[in-house]
């Protein structure tokens, strides 16, 4: 089966280059459309920008306060990436190596949370945030996503891959489990922790739903929510939601250039998110 | 090396054993069981893989905690105390170093645990490294060590604890067979310094025999002899202590009553005790001597072979008695110093003699065989020992 040849190398190269094609063409017609008039997005014409019109971007991100919004989601990726880190890694060991009543059964009824849809639960999250009047504050925002199953599930799949004579020859060093979680498990999980530092970073940033339902003041949005707001009811500015768009994906990018590794390390888990 | 230097105490604590049991659901991995480990004992427990042997050690760590019974470490009942409060450390069989630790780091990580002032512990560290030859690999991690240094960390990290006492789970079973020779000695040199009791775990007979100053030997859970190495090689209590120490393994023949009130088997009929009906001979290879074809009196065909043998380990006192049977020579294998010599018997078994390099036998020969028979053994159907030599009681024309 060996496809050592030209023709089949041609034929793979040839597949990924259709492939690659596919999943960019959303980002260039994105980026195409962030350089065009508003007029002209409707022309029929050409996909190219006649004449690229740079201006798009300032005005676009002046057009709202993006300064303010790009710091709201970063405050709420951070936060939430950070609270997931903490809440998966500590209850992921508790899961893999603490015996505790029960535990096994506790996980699977936190396993099969994952199998009910996210939209069933805004609803119940929204009223319970209403409540604790914190609509359109940081701790609403952030508050219900701090805990993540699919991050407890990573973190205690990796937690148990380290060998248990670790935890042993700390026990009889004299440690508990908090310190063998601090000093041995947790520094031996950082590829685990990562990836779902970065997952969760990501799934935050992009997050338009939530925050869309629990912030009402403009110092209160995020990016995302700023960019459906040139959304109206009358009026779609095309190319300035591009350039707000093509603005909000840059960190992003920028991200995933410097921590490839383990974007494809979750990825790799994605089957069960 | 040279641990005594470090300034350790020099005192171990006994470890006792009472009734212990473990069991994982329904597998029972340890019998009930007493055992005591002495003050400052090294003791070696030996059996083949799954005799339960590290789940003991476990036991005495406090990683596992018994189903019943008492384990007691000096003056203390410990079987609820946490592994750390043991005043116990361990050398895992993997080394279990930290990883992401430097050698430094995973010297003090018991001490540091232990809130050990940074002065005391950066001096108790710097002695176990100097002790132990590990001060220019301080900054290294382990992943870029070699096996042995490796296991003289692991080594370090219980020395630097100077705890009442040490446990080995295997620790030499991932080096070369040089350096396990080499560390094996070392072992042996820490505990004649330091005199701290040390339990030693191995499934090699020749490791527990060699550094033991008492093996107990375990086979399904089950204790089976504990002693010297002495008495574990030359008076083994059952069948399976006989089988499991020695290599070659042991010569057997089973045995069964005959008409004439004899243990008979094979070429062999023997005055054997009044009590068994079936029973079987043992006898170490060094114990059989093999008289070479030209050394016998006579050709294979025919008559007894009365020779001037050349006797494997026998002590010259002539209590070897030729031609207790012929066989016919299957295989030599020349190791140096001695050659042990493959038979195709006596009767349906095939044994193994050793033999001094000097006899002159080739695959094909016929021989005489003879059998010390005060240092053979005899063990019952229930594979306990029978007390008393076997003695022939008429010999059997093979």
């Amino acid at each position: 089966m060996a496809d050592h040849g030209i023709a089949p190398r041609m034929a793979r190269g040839l597949l990924l280059a259709g492939a690659c094609l596919v999943m960019a063409s959303p980002f260039l017609w994105m980026g195409l459309t962030s350089l065009m008039g508003q007029l002209e997005v409707f022309s029929g014409g050409s996909m190219l920008p006649r004449v690229p019109r740079w201006s798009n971007y300032p005005e676009a991100l002046t057009a709202q306060p993006f300064a303010r919004y790009f710091l709201n989601s970063l405050v709420f990726a951070t936060a939430v990436a950070a609270g997931q880190v903490a809440t998966s890694a500590t209850a992921g060991y508790a899961f893999a190596r603490i015996d505790f009543p029960g535990r096994n059964g506790l996980f699977m009824l936190f396993l099969s949370t994952m199998m009910v849809p996210a939209v069933v639960v805004l609803i119940p999250r929204f009223l319970v945030i209403d409540a604790l009047d914190w609509i359109d504050t940081y701790q609403g925002l952030i508050s219900t996503e701090l805990v993540s199953v699919w991050g407890i599930f990573l973190m205690r799949q990796y937690f148990r891959t380290v060998p248990r004579e670790l935890e042993d020859a700390a026990r009889v060093d004299g440690a508990g489990h908090l310190r063998i979680f601090w000093s041995v498990g947790l520094p031996l999980a950082k590829p685990a922790v990562a990836t779902l530092a970065l997952f969760a970073f990501v799934d935050a940033w992009k997050n338009l739903l939530w925050p869309l339902l629990v912030t009402r003041s403009m110092e209160m949005r995020v990016v995302e929510v700023g960019i459906a707001a040139f959304h109206s009811t009358y009026e779609i500015n095309w190319p300035y939601q591009m350039a707000a768009g093509v603005a909000a994906v840059l960190p992003i990018a920028l991200l995933f250039l410097f921590t490839q590794r383990y974007f494809v390390r979750g990825i790799q888990l994605e089957g069960i998110r | 090396m040279s641990p005594g230097e470090v300034g350790l105490r020099t005192a171990g604590q006994g470890v006792v054993l009472r009734g212990v049991e473990k069991r994982f659901g329904d597998v029972v991995a340890v019998q009930p069981m007493d055992l005591e480990v002495r003050p400052g004992e090294l003791m070696v427990l030996v059996g083949p893989s799954g005799c339960g042997k590290s789940t003991l050690l476990r036991l005495i760590a406090g990683l596992e905690t018994p189903t019943s019974g008492e384990v007691w470490i000096g003056e203390r009942r410990v079987d609820e105390v946490e592994p750390g409060a043991r005043d116990v450390a361990m050398v895992f069989q993997s080394y279990a170093l930290y990883p992401h630790m430097t050698v430094a780091r995973n010297l003090g990580f018991g001490l540091r645990v232990r809130g050990t002032p940074r002065p005391e512990l950066e001096r108790r560290v710097a002695e176990t490294a100097a002790a132990l030859e590990l001060g220019d690999l301080l900054e290294r991690k382990p992943g870029q060590l070699s096996g042995g240094q490796r296991q003289r960390v692991a080594l370090g990290r219980a020395m630097v604890r100077d705890p009442g006492v040490f446990l080995f789970d295997e620790p030499l079973s991932n080096l070369d067979a040089e350096l396990r020779l080499r560390t094996r000695d070392e072992i042996a040199a820490l505990h004649r310094r330091l005199g701290t009791t040390m339990v030693f775990v191995t499934h090699d007979q020749v490791e527990a025999l060699s550094l033991g100053q008492r093996v107990a030997v375990m086979d399904r859970g089950r204790l089976q002899q504990v002693g010297t190495p002495d008495e574990i090689y030359r008076r083994p209590h059952n069948l399976f202590v006989a089988g499991f120490v020695g290599s070659p393994p042991i010569n057997r023949m089973p045995l069964s009553r005959d008409g004439g009130g004899r243990l008979a088997g094979g070429p062999f009929a023997l005055a054997g005790p009044p009590g068994p009906d079936r029973a079987t001979l043992a006898v170490r290879p060094e114990d059989i001597a093999v008289a070479g074809p030209g050394e016998a009196d006579g050709d294979a065909s025919g008559g007894e072979a009365d020779s001037s043998a050349v006797w494997g380990s026998g002590d010259g006192s002539g209590s070897i008695r030729a031609g207790d049977f012929r066989s016919t020579v299957l295989r030599v294998e020349m190791l140096g110093s001695e050659q042990l010599v493959h038979l195709d018997g006596p009767g349906d078994a095939a044994w193994v003699a050793r033999a001094s390099p000097a006899l002159r036998v080739a695959p094909g020969d016929r021989v005489s065989v003879s059998v010390a028979w005060e240092r053979s053994h005899l063990f019952g159907a229930d594979g306990r020992r029978e007390e008393g030599v076997p003695r022939p009681a008429g010999r059997q024309v093979s």
